[in-house]
This record gives structure tokens, C-alpha cells and sequence, in this order.
């Protein structure tokens, strides 16, 4: 589903060059629920913003569902991401002159589905995640677990191939961050293939798979059962 | 299939961007919104408003001649003869034609009048002097054609039977046109009432003012009026061939016709036939095409200014939600749709503003200055708005503020995608 090979990412300060990821062998199979953890600093977001199409790297190749995205021009890449991706965001990125429901519909809108369809398929997808008696309210009218669950609907209402988060939990206490984790999980049981960054070890667990970083290194890959 | 494809991803962006900015506008605050759209309102009244009253002011002034002197059609004398032969085949052309609604024969010639001399305790002291037109008119027919009797500003109307009085214009009068000017002659201490000299040549006759007239049209303005029946006798004019004919029709569109119909008769060869139209002097023309001039160079500014606010609105819009733009990105929103969001909220804006001010300038502006003209000097001012001036000016304020609305957001759009979620 993913696989990347010597993928690195250089940023430059002046002079200095820092290799925020470096040389990257990583695999990542359909179903699979990635956790991807590390101190902070060790290139675990930029290596999320790199398998997510967000950002490019300097070298190193990229195959999603064996499309190989470095390729694609930048309208393609954004269809592509549109299509075959969906994001969750540590501070929850909903757009706030949009209602629950309406930001669920607009990755929808935009491939084309009617507005008839777009509502339902966005109403389904906030029932999922239990917001289905809060779709009219802005974001200003919810709260953060509330407003990070709306950002879920958004990820998987149009059902993509891949669903990228990136510390999910991060601004919310440990009760919200259950209820939000319990929805990954509920996704992964329905197959859905899932790569979170997460700094907290105790989530980290939850996934199939967890790798850790280091210095823009993978230092350790492991099944949960094994830490 | 290509076309295809394409025509459907324009469409998609076009619905997606109606979606996102009908919310933006929806639930943006409501005092920005009215604050834009009365900025915008300002704008399309600075275009439509400067312009108008500018080429209102010559408009004014060329309306008040054809309804004031000339009429529809006017005949005069050619500059070669003292007057026009054959005036009573004329006369009966002219009434005969049944485009014709009313006409007014005038007699002229110069005259100049002396006031002052009663007061005058030594005869070699200068007299007050004033030169001018004499014009010997019907005054019945003179006011159905000019409706001259509305333009006294004192004393009384000519009526038929009168002898020896005239009605004078203002600008001979120092009172009512108070200039000092070497070689600048006019008449002090007259009014209604007053005893003047006619000076005709050798002749002179002693006359009393009925009444001033004031129309800010030089042809009644810089005139001396008196029935016609007086001045044939005081120019010795026994042929009844007159100066001048104005001539008012049913349909003034018919001006060019019936001056072709009376061309066309021979009547040119004794006349100078002409609409009203042919009759406005050069300088008119001339100083209606500069004041439009300058009336688009106002508005033109106005338009860079009203661009300028826009950009800027758009711009603070697009750079504050700048982190927004980068999530829809990174969600998969294209490109073109959230431009075209953008461009969606400046026309909103503007057609706000410009339907505003249409109903400003239509509905309450242009009937108010049609009733209460601006009281210049040399014309009574009034708001020139014609539907497809307006609609020129609104396509070019419109095509402005999608300029202005589309290259900020480009502006913004087109950083990167990452930085712009990230806020970096």
C-alpha cells in the first residue's frame, strides 16, 4: 500500500543542514494501523507530511497503492490526496465558517458527488464518530474532542485508501483522547488502513505496528506484543 | 473526452467555490460586509455621480437653449443678408407642415441703451451704456415656442397692445451680471419700471422696462425684447421678412425631417436651416467632451481606489485565513476552486455595491437634481446618468474587483501547501 525507499528530507537553517528524516526504508501494508512514535524532534510529523503528499521530499521515492506520487504534477497530486487520502490534524484544521456537517461535505463536493449525496454521506460519517445530533453546529459550538471527532468524519467520509494522523490526542485529556482513539481502532477493525504519529507510548500500542524514530532514523520496528 | 473531463472539473470548482464562499459571506461579520459594500457603493457613485454632474452641467446648458431660444428647429438670417427674404412663403411652409406644433418669428437689430441720462447734471457726463439685440417678437407666440413670460425675474410680461416697453436681459443689467471690465458696458441703477434710450442707428426712442429676464441662455439673456409690431416700424421694416423663426414640433425627433422638408423647398437659399443640434455652438461641444474627459479621469481613479480597497480587503481575508487555505489544500481542494471562492466574495461585493448605488443615483439622486438643479452661472446643472453609461461602467468596476479579488488569493494560494498549515 505504501512503500518507500531512502526517502530523506533535508531542511536548511543558513548553513546548517538538518536531516529531519534520513534515508528511509519503510513499508506499510493495506489494514495495516502504523504507529509512528519518537521524541520530539526525532521526524516522525515530517516523515507523516511526506507519506501524506504534503510535503516533498529531497530524495527518495514514494509508492502509494504502486502509484508513484513524486511523479505526479501538482493537480494530479492534489486529486490524488483528494481520492485516495484522508488527514487528521493535531489542532483539528476544520475550516470555521463551515458547520460539522459542511466540512465533512466538502472534500465530498469536490469529487463531484451532488449535494444530496454529500449530505448524506457526510451525515453518515459524523453518526459514526456520534456527532450525528451536533451537524449544524460550528466549530466555535463545539468542543476540542468534538471538533477532532468532526475532523475524523472529514478524514473518512469519503472513504479513502489511507488515513493519516498526526498526534490526533495531542490537545485533548485522556477521556476525549480515549473516545478518539476508540474510533481509530473501530475504523482499523473495518479494515481501514491507518498511520498516526503519536508521542504517548500508551497509544502508540493500540496500532498493529509500531516504528520509532530517532534523529530521522527508524530505530526500532515492532508488533505492540513485543514492547 | 478531455474537454469532457475538463468542463466537469471547472464545474466542480465552480460549485465547491459557491459553497465555501456563499458560508464565508453567510457568517462573516456583518459590519465588515456593510462596510465593503459602502465602499463599493461609494465607488460606483464616484464613477456614475462625477461624470454625470460634469457633462450635466453643459447638458443643462445645451437642454436650456433649445428650450429657451431655439426650439426644435431654428432659421436665421445667413451672414451675407440683413434678413430673410421670402419669410411669409416660410411663415406658410412652416404652417403648413403638420410636424409643426408652434413657431415664433423674431425681427433683430442692434441696438444700444443708454441709461442715466436724467440723472445727469452735466451733458458732457458719460452716459451708461449697454449694447444688444433688439428682437421685436409676437409675445404670445414668442411664450408658447420659449415660454419666455416663465423667465422674468421682475416686472411683467409684453403684452400685445403694449408701446414703447421692453423686457431686458439680465446680462445687460449690472445688478444681476456685476462685472467691472474696461470696455465692459452695462446698465446701473435700472429696474422694472425704469425709463431707458433705444439707439438705433440715428434714431432714438425713450422706452420703459416691463420686466428682466433671466434664463441663462445668451440668446434671451443679452436681448432686448419688444412686440414686433414696433420695432418693424422702428427699423423700418415694411416687408414682414424677419431674422429669425423658431419653430417647436409635436415630436422634437423630427427636427432632422422637418429641416430637410424645408431644405428640400429651396427655403436654404434665403436661411440657415438647422436643428437645434446643428445650432449648438462649437464650444459646447467642445467643453461637454473635455468635461467627460476629466469626468472619467475622476472616476478612473476612483475605479484604482476601489480596486486598491478590494485587493486589500481580499488580501487580509485570504492572508488571515491563510492556514485554512493551506488545510483545504492539503484535503484536496483545488486550486481553482478556492480562487474562484474569493473571486466569488469580491463580486458579491461589488454587485452589492452597485446595485445600491444604481438605486441611489436612479431612484432618489437623478430626480431630485431633475428637480432641484445645481444653480450654476451659465447653467442650472442636472445629473446625466443614461442606462448604458452606466451599465459600461459597472462591467468595468465589475471586471476591476474580480482583478482584485483573484490576485491575492492567487497570491496566498500558491505557497506551499505545508507551511501554510503549518503557519511557518
Amino acid at each position: 500500500m505504501i512503500k518507500t525507499e531512502k526517502l530523506t528530507k533535508v531542511y536548511k537553517s543558513g548553513a546548517t543542514e538538518i536531516r529531519a528524516i534520513d534515508n528511509i526504508d519503510l513499508q506499510v501494508r493495506k489494514g495495516e494501523f502504523l504507529a509512528i512514535t519518537g521524541k520530539s524532534g526525532s521526524g516522525k510529523s515530517t516523515l507523516l507530511y511526506q507519506l501524506g503528499m504534503l510535503d516533498i521530499p529531497n530524495h527518495g521515492t514514494i509508492h502509494i497503492n504502486d502509484v508513484d506520487v513524486l511523479k505526479l504534477s501538482d493537480e494530479t497530486r492534489t486529486k490524488f490526496r483528494l481520492k485516495e487520502l484522508g488527514y487528521v490534524f493535531q489542532d483539528y484544521a476544520i475550516l470555521p465558517s463551515l458547520s460539522a456537517l459542511e466540512n465533512v461535505m466538502l472534500p465530498l463536493l469536490m469529487q463531484g458527488e451532488s449535494k444530496s449525496e454529500a449530505i448524506r454521506k457526510a451525515t453518515k460519517a459524523l453518526d459514526r464518530v456520534g456527532l450525528g445530533d451536533r451537524i449544524n453546529n460550528l466549530p466555535s459550538q463545539l468542543s476540542g474532542g468534538q471538533q477532532q471527532r468532526v475532523s475524523i468524519a472529514r478524514a473518512i467520509g469519503h472513504e479513502p485508501s489511507i488515513i493519516f494522523a498526526d498526534e490526533p490526542t495531542a490537545n485533548l485529556d485522556s477521556e476525549t483522547s480515549k473516545a478518539v482513539l476508540e474510533a481509530f481502532l473501530e475504523l482499523h477493525h473495518e479494515g481501514q488502513t491507518i498511520v498516526m504519529v503519536t508521542h504517548e507510548k500508551d497509544y502508540a500500542v493500540l496500532g498493529d505496528r509500531i516504528i520509532e524514530l530517532k534523529d530521522g532514523k527508524i530505530i526500532a520496528d515492532n508488533k505492540p506484543h513485543h514492547l | 473526452m478531455s474537454f469532457n473531463r475538463g468542463l466537469k472539473n471547472f464545474t466542480t470548482d465552480f460549485k465547491v467555490a459557491h459553497f465555501l464562499a456563499w458560508r464565508e459571506i453567510k457568517r462573516a461579520n456583518i459590519w465588515t460586509t456593510i462596510l465593503i459594500s459602502f465602499v463599493m457603493t461609494l465607488t460606483f457613485l464616484n464613477l456614475i455621480v462625477v461624470s454625470g454632474i460634469l457633462v450635466g452641467l453643459i447638458q443643462g446648458s445645451e437642454e436650456a437653449n433649445k428650450v429657451k431660444y431655439t426650439s426644435d428647429v431654428i432659421i436665421s438670417t445667413p451672414k451675407q443678408k440683413n434678413y430673410i427674404n421670402r419669410s411669409n412663403s416660410l411663415l406658410q411652409a412652416i404652417e403648413a407642415t403638420p410636424e409643426v406644433q408652434d413657431y415664433t418669428a423674431r425681427y433683430l437689430e442692434s441696438v444700444v441703451v443708454e441709461a442715466g441720462y436724467r440723472e445727469r447734471t452735466n451733458p458732457t457726463d458719460l452716459l451708461d451704456r449697454s449694447g444688444g439685440s433688439l428682437a421685436g417678437i409676437d409675445p404670445q407666440a414668442e411664450d408658447s415656442v420659449t415660454g419666455l413670460s416663465k423667465y422674468l425675474v421682475e416686472g411683467l410680461y409684453l403684452e400685445p397692445n403694449d408701446y414703447d416697453k421692453i423686457l431686458i436681459g439680465s446680462d445687460l443689467l449690472f445688478k444681476y451680471n456685476p462685472v467691472e471690465s474696461p470696455g465692459f458696458s452695462l446698465l446701473k441703477n435700472v429696474e422694472a419700471g425704469s425709463k431707458v434710450r433705444l439707439r438705433i442707428g440715428d434714431l432714438v426712442r425713450e422706452v420703459t422696462i416691463k420686466g428682466v429676464l433671466k434664463a441663462k441662455v445668451s440668446g434671451i439673456d443679452q436681448r432686448i425684447f419688444m412686440n414686433q409690431s414696433q420695432v418693424r416700424q422702428l427699423i423700418g421694416r415694411s416687408d414682414y421678412n424677419v431674422d429669425e423663426i423658431a419653430i417647436k414640433l409635436f415630436d422634437p425627433k423630427q427636427a432632422d425631417n422637418v429641416r430637410d422638408q424645408l431644405v428640400r423647398q429651396g427655403f436654404a437659399e434665403n436661411a440657415v436651416i438647422q436643428t437645434w443640434l446643428d445650432a449648438q455652438p462649437k464650444f459646447l461641444k467642445d467643453i461637454k467632451l473635455t468635461f467627460a474627459l476629466i469626468g472619467n479621469m475622476i472616476g478612473t481613479i476612483g475605479l484604482v481606489v476601489a480596486s486598491i480597497t478590494i485587493f486589500i480587503v481580499i488580501f487580509v481575508n485570504a492572508i488571515t485565513r491563510r492556514r485554512y487555505i493551506g488545510i483545504m489544500k492539503g484535503i484536496g481542494i483545488s486550486r481553482r476552486a478556492i480562487e474562484f471562492s474569493y473571486i466569488a466574495q469580491s463580486i458579491f461585493y461589488a454587485v452589492l455595491g452597485m446595485a445600491v448605488g444604481s438605486l441611489i443615483v436612479f431612484f432618489l439622486l437623478k430626480p431630485y437634481f431633475d428637480l432641484h438643479p445645481i444653480d450654476f452661472p451659465f447653467s442650472d446643472g442636472i445629473l446625466v446618468a443614461e442606462p448604458l453609461g452606466t451599465l459600461i461602467r459597472s462591467v468595468i468596476l465589475f471586471v476591476a474587483t474580480i482583478i482584485a479579488g483573484y490576485v491575492p488569493a492567487r497570491i496566498v494560494v500558491k505557497q506551499n501547501t505545508l507551511d501554510a498549515i503549518l503557519g511557518r
